[in-house]
């Protein structure tokens, strides 16, 4: 049985194709304006990976901002839906899994099935999400991964007061200005964003195993700040980035099963 | 088709002219020589109606709320208020009340009808400076009496004459505002008028618990605001009574608000009023809420019978007391209102989750709905801890960020997502004739 899963994320297009549970093909595309070229890209990419036609998959489900605009795509599940069953798919000792992508964190308090018993967005606040990083990182001059790793070398807490990321800029200038070591602030910006992402986390209760998924679960410094601000271990699957597809992708095989509802 | 039979509400449009001749008699009231006043929904505006027979208030809740339900004016609103230095952060009503006033636009058609006094209780700190600012920008009197005497279940006697003296000492400045004589036999009317609409707007929530539901909370925002504007009054008690047996008539015959109804939900705080749409994507998942603690009780008046249910409170009337002093009528009126469930939460959120989960539990709830509401500091506060006790009782609860009164603060698509998840998370599809094609 082939099935494909399809997150049409903000930034990001990722498609998951999986064969009997195991992963075949995979693809990841830029969103850009046209979502839905873009996710047509995207499938083509992972079928090429797979060495399949698309008529060999038996139902896509596609998740993500704009799920309902995915193109041959059979149905949809929502970004929790499939971050719950990407991750216990992954990691079946989750209990709790956390998502940071681009624009939004998630934490998600699954069962064993992968079933959500409850869940926390993060409001209308990109601090405690990637781009948030991304924008630091670019005040900071230096490219996305040097920015996690720099942030490791630091030993100090800086505390940033500014809960928005256009505030937040403007603070990383000032400390800039008043020769603050790069390798400090971004620790700060790393703390900063993992205590966000710790609260928002702690609304569904913090049960282990502790799952974190997303793009963001390759800053190395923003991990360890999590780390810290949990106080516990965290469980980061292979490709973090591809959960929300690969959740999607067990969807649509469950829904095979079901008729395809 | 729908498992239920459906049908229209007959009351509604009689609903719909109370409402629009309550805000044309206000802004008409001076041509007939009448008194023009404005307050809060909470203040206790049976003392006003001793004036006379042609007193006619205007509440800047749902004032607030009808001009945010008209986006353009909104907009408006709020920017003038902005432009006057005000912060965003403010109470939505009070923003859209004030930029009405310095724009000098009635939202239900001609210019703002100057009030000649105020008159307003302090219920939370936007409300305190609220009727203070209309009443320095418009020169005109103010009046307001404080009402923090603590949560019902502590109320004494000391704690009750703490707000008669003071509802005592507004009839006298009253009287020397308006150059009227006070008559205490129409405030003894107004008062049984509000026992009689808050008890019976009480009867029809209850009436919801039945399966299927006959009314959804959508439809029942139109019929409770009447509680808000003139509970004081024999027509909104009159119609309250005639709605009653309207939801009766449909409890007994099965008619459903939702033909399709297979969740029961409740909401929290003010629906942000401009995106009542809300509920309707709800109802693409056969699921309705059937009330809130807000539609219940802020109007509605309960008290807990025998048996542990929540029910009507049971009037004065009702228990044959017959009221025949101003002193008599302003001791039951305080006592009255103070009992109000909306009010208690303002001082503990744990009372707010207990009147939650009873909620839930008597009108057999599937989940509850949160609303972030980032325009009102009073029905939201404690939210979180609201949100942590119904979770922690098992029961489903989702919230999502919003504003009761500035569309600017609600994000729809995030919101429609989020209840996407949430529906997801009780087993619930979308129903087939939505679903994905």
């Amino acid at each position: 049985m082939i099935t494909a899963g399809i997150d049409m994320g903000a930034k990001n297009i990722k498609t998951v194709i999986l064969r009997d549970g195991k992963m075949i093909g995979k693809s990841m595309i830029p969103t850009g304006f046209d979502q839905a070229e873009s996710a047509r890209k995207g499938l083509e990419a992972a079928l090429k990976a797979a060495g399949i036609e698309l008529s060999a998959i038996g139902h896509i489900t596609a998740t993500g901002a704009g799920r309902k605009s995915a193109p041959h795509a059979h149905s949809d599940i929502t970004e929790v839906g499939a971050d719950a069953k990407g991750a216990i798919f992954r990691v079946d000792s989750a209990r709790t899994v956390i998502d940071v992508g681009a624009e939004e964190g998630r934490g998600i308090k699954i069962d064993s099935n992968g079933k959500v018993l409850d869940f926390a967005v993060n409001e209308k606040c990109a601090a405690g999400a990637g781009s948030f990083a991304e924008s630091m990182s670019r005040a900071l001059e230096v490219t996305l991964a040097e920015f996690g790793e720099m942030s490791l070398k630091s030993d100090k807490h800086i505390p940033m007061n500014a809960q928005c990321t256009v505030f937040a800029e403007s603070e990383v200038v000032s400390l800039l200005h008043a020769q603050t070591p790069k390798e400090d602030i971004a620790r700060a910006v790393c703390d900063a964003i993992a205590s966000r992402i710790a609260a928002m986390a702690r609304r569904v209760g913090i049960e282990k195993n502790v799952a974190l998924i997303g793009g963001v679960a390759h800053n190395a410094g923003f991990v360890t700040s999590l780390k810290r601000a949990l106080d516990c271990d965290l469980i980061i699957p292979e490709e973090p980035e591809y959960m929300g597809a690969l959740g999607a992708a067990v969807v649509a095989g469950e829904r095979i099963d079901n008729g395809g509802k | 088709m729908g498992v239920y039979k459906s049908e229209p509400l007959k009351s509604w449009a009689k609903a719909k002219e109370l409402r629009l001749k309550y805000y044309k008699d206000y802004r008409e009231a001076h041509k007939k020589g009448g008194i023009r006043w404005t307050g809060g929904a909470w203040a206790f505006d049976a003392i006003p109606a001793g004036l006379g027979r042609d007193v006619y208030n205007i509440t800047g809740e749902p004032y607030g709320a009808s001009l945010a339900f008209d986006k353009p004016l909104s907009q408006e609103c709020m920017e003038a208020a902005e432009a006057k230095g005000w912060a965003r952060d403010l109470c939505s009503y009070m923003r859209n009340y004030w930029g009405s006033m310095y724009l000098n636009k009635y939202a239900f058609g001609g210019e703002y009808p100057t009030p000649d006094f105020c008159y307003q209780d302090h219920i939370c700190c936007s409300h305190g400076k609220w009727y203070q600012h209309v009443a320095e920008y418009k020169k005109i009197p103010y009046f307001c009496i404080d009402v923090s005497v603590g949560p019902y279940k502590d109320l004494d006697e000391d704690r009750l004459m703490f707000v008669v003296n003071q509802m005592h000492e507004a009839i006298e400045w009253l009287e020397k505002v308006t150059g009227r004589k006070y008559q205490d036999d129409l405030l003894i009317e107004a008062v049984e008028n509000e026992f009689r609409s808050t008890s019976t707007w009480a009867e029809i929530c209850l009436l919801n618990m039945a399966r299927p539901a006959p009314l959804d909370e959508k439809t029942m925002y139109s019929l409770y605001v009447h509680g808000t504007l003139a509970k004081h009054s024999k027509e909104v008690a009159d119609f309250y009574e005639e709605l009653r047996d309207e939801v009766q008539y449909r409890v007994e015959n099965n008619i459903a608000a939702l033909p399709n109804e297979r969740c029961r939900l409740m909401s929290d705080t003010q629906p942000p009023w401009g995106f009542l749409k809300v509920f309707r994507y709800l109802e693409q998942y056969g699921a309705l809420s059937v009330g809130s603690l807000y539609t219940f009780g802020l109007i509605g008046i309960w008290e807990t019978k025998p048996d542990g249910t929540w029910g009507p409170r049971t009037t004065p009337m009702q228990k044959g007391e017959k009221i025949t002093t101003r002193d008599q009528a302003l001791r039951l009126l305080a006592d009255w209102n103070l009992s109000k469930p909306e009010w208690q939460h303002f001082y503990d959120p744990d009372l707010k989750t207990e009147m939650m989960l009873q909620i839930v539990k008597q009108w057999q709830l599937d989940g509850v709905l949160l609303h972030l509401n980032r325009g009102c500091e009073g029905l939201s506060c404690g939210i979180m801890e609201n949100r942590l006790g119904i979770a922690e009782a098992g029961v489903p609860v989702m919230t999502f960020e919003g504003n009761m009164g500035d569309e600017r603060e609600f994000d729809e698509k995030s919101v429609m997502s989020r209840i996407d998840s949430f529906m997801e998370r009780l087993d619930l599809k979308m129903l087939e004739s939505k679903a994905r094609a």
